[in-house]
């Protein structure tokens, strides 16, 4: 991975009519990078994504592949290739005829052609498969028929609008480690667009989380999980624990708030918060410690009573109601076999759960 | 005593014939039969009355290829038939693609107004259109006031093909559309992020993958237009004849009436189509491989 930019988007807009598809966007993507545009249906990434290749048009803004202003230049006269939902195989074409149609487009010789072909269907690993029409192909099959498609043409960018939307579970955690280490042998900038935070995470260098048309946060798969920058990145990866209060102020390197109840919890926050601002505390299920008491509660520490228990093999989810309208949810790891255990939480026993100030993040919207 | 699984098959060849016979018998009658009696009449002899004498000859077959009039009946009938179709696609593409692509609360309001000139008789439609080609027509009218000055429109072998083109439109939309409907645009968005411009992503996708539907407008358009006598005769004023027209005449007007002879050319008309259509699909399911 180098630090020169691929992909820039400079204050893109998009609009359709009334509804503002994307708004204000500013993004840059790094050369060989795999980045990910994540967010849930009609924030906007696909649209992004369209604006990219060149199926739409910004309102307004101005897209860069390659430090190159690419304008209303159409389609197919852009670096790019994607890799389409649909996967969008012409289905009166063979296997090999779908890959060799870009080589086509670009007049490429002949003799060549059937080389490159070769090599794209064995990176895929579907040799053999050539002569087969796409609707003879299951899903994965497909799937990888596009992907070679797009990449014999060693396009500067791929991009990738939910291609394993369409897979089964099993099939699409395969291809997703699958298409991770293609992106590492290619060396070429992969753009994903997914609504699967899980899927980002475990595929992505850097994840672009977008909410309503805008960009939310850009950052690793760490930063985006651990360190998110707004209640909705908190909520929309992965599982967490919210407390609504307001800042009563600081404590050393922590921002102290209070919850309507009274109860008060220290945790960071990203930048200097005033005195009054309404926050919202955030901590993941498995970053919460749970303790026996022992009369004193300790810093951060509060009161509560175990309500269930629920073990799910890798580990147990326990959920303690701290008072009427407060339960927190907490994931311990089973790393002993609970069967060696003589004791296991149980519900209605006592206990005190402990917020790790360094692991829990004071939200402002 | 028959398993019953036999009692099965035979219960079900019982209805399965039950059903069949009807259409059968009607194909049999109104179809079958008149198509033997103009093969055979086309072997026979024509007496100078005008009567069917059973005399097995070739004559009938000779006249139609040594004589201009019918040679020429022939070649002006395909040449006119291949320019309709070809023309009522051109046109009707474009449409169909239109119609297909309009937001879903307007297409079926558009293919209804293809549709609605139907719900008026063929000869009406065509009448009107003498109004509109008339010396003193609507057409002629305008080209004077803006100063062209009036011209012979009716009564031409333009007429003809306008009228043909007109009347056989809807039957190259209807099937157009259809194919057209069924089309994956994606498909294009994909051709052209494989570098493919316009023109060549028509070529290479859309075009092959709506064969059947062109192949299917234009066999409907082309045979009823073969045959056609009505509009040549009310709008190219029966000045040439086309096949139509020929055997209309030797069937009804001739004088005498020549039914023989007019089954050879209806015989030969048939086989003309077979081979056309033949060749036809041969080489329109090749570029869909």
């Amino acid at each position: 991975m180098s630090d020169s930019i691929a992909i820039e988007l400079c204050d893109v807009v998009k609009r359709f009519g009334d509804v503002v598809a994307v708004d204000h966007v500013n993004l840059q993507i790094r050369d060989g990078e795999f980045f990910s545009l994540l967010g849930p249906s009609g924030c906007g990434k696909t649209s992004t994504l369209r604006m990219i290749a060149g199926f739409e048009l910004p309102t307004a803004g101005s897209i860069l592949i390659h430090g190159r202003e690419m304008g209303i230049t159409p389609p197919h006269l852009r670096p790019v290739n994607t890799v389409f939902q649909s996967y969008a195989l012409f289905p009166h074409m063979t296997v090999a005829q779908n890959v060799a149609f870009g080589l086509e487009m670009r007049k490429t010789p002949k003799a060549e052609i059937a080389r490159q072909v070769k090599e794209a269907l064995e990176l895929v690993r579907l040799s053999g498969l050539e002569d087969r029409r796409p609707r003879q192909l299951s899903g994965g099959q497909q799937q990888r028929v596009a992907l070679a498609r797009a990449l014999v043409n060693h396009p500067e960018v791929l991009l990738l609008d939910e291609p394993l939307g369409a897979l089964d579970q099993k099939l699409r955690k395969e291809m997703q480690l699958e298409l991770k280490s293609l992106q590492a042998r290619v060396g070429i900038t992969f753009v994903f667009v997914t609504h699967d935070q899980e899927e980002a995470l475990t595929m992505s260098d850097r994840i672009a989380v977008m909410n309503k048309g805008k960009l939310l946060q850009v950052g690793t798969p760490t930063e985006i999980y651990e360190r998110p920058n707004c209640r909705f990145v908190a909520d929309f990866i992965g599982e967490t624990n919210f407390i609504d209060g307001v800042v009563i102020g600081r404590d050393g390197n922590y921002t102290v708030l209070e919850t309507p109840e009274g109860l008060r919890l220290r945790g960071l926050a990203a930048r200097p918060l005033s005195d009054g601002t309404a926050v919202t505390y955030s901590i993941r299920p498995e970053k919460v410690r749970l303790l026996a008491p022992n009369g004193e509660l300790p810093p951060n520490g509060l009161a509560g009573t175990v309500m269930t228990v629920n073990y799910i093999g890798s580990d147990t989810r326990i959920t303690v109601r701290i008072n009427d309208q407060r339960t927190i949810d907490i994931w311990e790891q089973n790393t002993r076999s609970t069967l060696d255990r003589d004791e296991y939480w149980q519900p209605g026993e006592a206990a005190v759960i402990v917020c790790p100030p360094d692991n829990a993040l004071v939200l402002s919207e | 005593m028959a398993t019953i699984q036999q009692q099965q098959q035979r219960r079900d060849r019982i209805r399965l014939a039950l059903l069949l016979t009807p259409g059968l018998l009607w194909l049999l009658l109104f179809f079958a039969l008149p198509l033997v009696i103009i093969f055979l009449y086309s072997f026979m002899t024509n007496d100078a009355l005008g009567r069917v004498v059973y005399e097995p000859t070739l004559n009938n077959y000779i006249t139609i290829f040594t004589q201009s009039l019918y040679v020429n009946a022939y070649w002006r009938s395909i040449w006119t038939s291949v320019l309709t179709t070809v023309i009522c696609l051109l046109i009707g593409y474009p449409l169909a693609v239109f119609i297909a692509r309009s937001p879903q609360q307007w297409r079926m309001p558009l293919l209804m107004l293809i549709l609605i000139p139907f719900w008026t008789n063929f000869l009406v439609r065509i009448y009107a259109w003498q109004i509109i080609l008339a010396n003193n027509g609507i057409i002629n009218s305008f080209l004077e006031i803006i100063g062209i000055g009036r011209l012979t429109l009716l009564n031409t072998e333009g007429a003809t093909l306008i009228g043909l083109i007109y009347g056989e439109l809807p039957f190259m939309v209807l099937p157009l559309y259809a194919a057209i409907d069924r089309f994956d645009f994606t498909l294009m968005e994909a051709a052209a992020d494989l570098g493919a411009n316009k023109v060549q992503a028509f070529l290479r996708i859309m075009l092959p993958m709506t064969m059947p539907g062109i192949v299917a407008g234009s066999v409907l358009v082309f045979i009823p237009t073969l045959g056609q006598f009505v509009v040549s005769e009310l709008l190219g004023g029966a000045k040439v004849d086309y096949l139509g027209n020929l055997i209309q005449r030797l069937f009804l007007r001739a004088n005498p009436i020549n039914w023989p002879l007019g089954s050879a050319m209806a015989v030969l008309m048939m086989l003309v189509l077979l081979v056309l259509i033949m060749m036809y699909f041969r080489v329109t399911s090749e570029e869909e491989r």
